[in-house]
């Protein structure tokens, strides 16, 4: 489902003499329909900016990143943007939200841009908050003026609304308390067991130890010579 | 905006090539070309004179460019070069399936007429000629837009400033079009009508699926807003691309420059 051949990726500092920095070299990863495979390595090896390379949202310097039948390395904007919606779910560390946008919305917003009707999409958006502990109070409220946690809890709530074929998740266990992370934990597993490909990356190592199938060292993809 | 509809096999609504405005040896935009597809938003940025407005005021038709072409899938006829259509051809575009927003309110409206005249007049033109019908219809898109209906007789010049905005938003989609132009449509307001107002052309863009070229210099404008941007500097585009790929890995100098430039709140 998910499958990188030879990626690289470099920035280049153009404002500071044209620094180029390679960050990643000769990255290759592959990711099976039901299958989850945690990223590991040192903070600072690169796990978060491949995440960021497979969602688009970094550009490879070079080679393939295929998600399907689509190579998100060359694809044009559209059909990333159709890749995201349909296919692709991304959690990451911090929810991005729009003001004033109840919380309710926030998580059902995934499910309505497929198509979904409104009535169901709210209730799977509901049981999903209820599910992670956010109190039925909160849900006709932005998240905005949530707490850290919160914010999180709705962050995975949204990123679980809809049922993507595969799915990259940035610390979803992450200042969890042990019923929110077990909550997480059995939606990571139901994922699997419907078929997601999943990309995790977890500190927390026995949940690591418990969802992912196998591991890649990103450290094995930090560039030989330092420039 | 449906997963019903595979995008990918869609025709662009949009199709500008190579459009290059001077004025006399000074560049206003040059050889801009891009496809514009059905339900997408483009942002243009760029610091003040980097062409963004000249190259909207361009395609819109407002000023005629030197060169170039500005494609349009009409629905009549299909595929249609604007910048050849006469006079009252592109006019009628721009009553029905083109809308332009204006940066300033007062520039779109009409301040002498009421806030539902303003509303009527567009669907008059387009031939609604039933003064019940248009009057509830003003009625019913004063709401969508947040202006309570007891203001329908009132002039816009009585309205604040994210009103008149806002009003300006009304009067451009009731007739349902297709593409919208917005220059810097959040300019000169304040953050907290900001917020209101990117909320609701947010929701109004995919409600109605609408496609938009907004311009603008604030960035967090078109990261809430746009799918995708061009970042434009002495009139040529220098980059473009997902919105969040643009903004958060942006490879040439001057959006880097643009990007890092943004005070962090």
């Amino acid at each position: 489902m998910i499958e990188l051949e030879n990626v690289s990726k470099s920035f280049t500092l153009h404002n500071q003499g044209s620094a180029v920095i390679p960050v990643m070299e000769r990255v290759n990863l592959r990711v099976n329909a039901g299958e989850c495979v945690g990223l590991v390595g040192a903070s600072g090896a690169g796990k978060s900016t491949l995440m960021r390379l497979i969602y688009g949202n970094y550009l490879a310097a070079s080679g393939r990143v295929m998600v399907g039948d689509l190579d998100v390395a060359q694809a044009e904007p559209r059909q990333i943007i159709a890749l995201r919606r349909e296919t692709l779910g991304y959690v990451s560390q911090f929810l991005r939200v729009v003001p004033r946008v109840p919380a309710l919305d926030v998580v059902a917003e995934p499910l309505l841009a497929v198509g979904t009707p409104q009535d169901q999409a709210r209730d799977k958006a509901a049981s999903l908050l209820a599910e992670l502990n956010i109190p039925e109070r909160l849900w006709s409220l932005s998240p905005t003026t949530f707490s850290g946690g919160e914010q999180q809890r709705v962050n995975i709530a949204r990123g679980f609304a809809y049922d993507y074929p595969a799915l990259l998740l940035d610390e979803p266990t992450a200042s969890l308390d042990a019923q929110n992370r077990a909550t997480v934990l059995r939606l990571i597993e139901g994922a699997k067991a419907r078929g997601a490909a999943i990309i995790g990356i977890f500190h927390d190592e026995a949940a690591r130890d418990q969802v992912c199938d196998s591991f890649v060292d990103v450290s094995a993809f930090s560039p030989q010579v330092a420039a | 905006m449906g997963a019903q509809v595979k995008e990918q096999d869609m025709a662009p609504l949009l199709q500008v090539n190579a459009l290059t405005k001077m004025y006399g040896p000074r560049i206003g935009c040059k050889d801009v070309s891009f496809d514009l597809y059905p339900g997408e938003v483009m942002g243009i940025v760029g610091e003040s004179g980097s062409g963004k407005s000249t190259l909207l005021n361009a395609m819109a038709g407002h000023h005629a460019p030197d060169r170039g072409e500005v494609v349009f899938d009409t629905r009549a006829d299909g595929p249609v070069d604007t910048l050849k259509m006469s006079e009252p051809e592109r006019r009628m575009l721009g009553r029905t399936d083109w809308a332009f927003v204006h940066q300033h309110a007062r520039d779109g409206l009409r301040m002498s007429v009421s806030a539902g005249g303003n509303i009527g007049e567009r669907l008059m033109a387009v031939g609604g000629r039933h003064y019940g019908e248009i009057r509830e219809q003003a009625a019913d898109w004063l709401g969508r837009v947040e202006i309570s209906d007891t203001r329908i007789d009132d002039r816009p010049s009585a309205f604040s400033g994210g009103m008149q905005q806002r009003l300006q938003i009304a009067r451009n989609l009731v007739t349902g079009p297709r593409l919208v132009f917005m220059d810097e449509p959040t300019g000169g307001l304040d953050v907290s009508v900001q917020a209101r107002l990117l909320d609701l052309l947010r929701s109004l863009v995919r409600e109605m699926g609408l496609s938009a070229i907004i311009v603008t210099h604030d960035l967090a404008v078109v990261r809430l807003l746009a799918d995708r941007l061009m970042v434009m500097k002495d009139g040529h585009v220098v980059e473009s691309g997902l919105t969040d790929q643009v903004l958060d890995d942006p490879q040439h100098a001057y959006t880097q420059l643009l990007v890092s430039s943004v005070l962090q709140v």
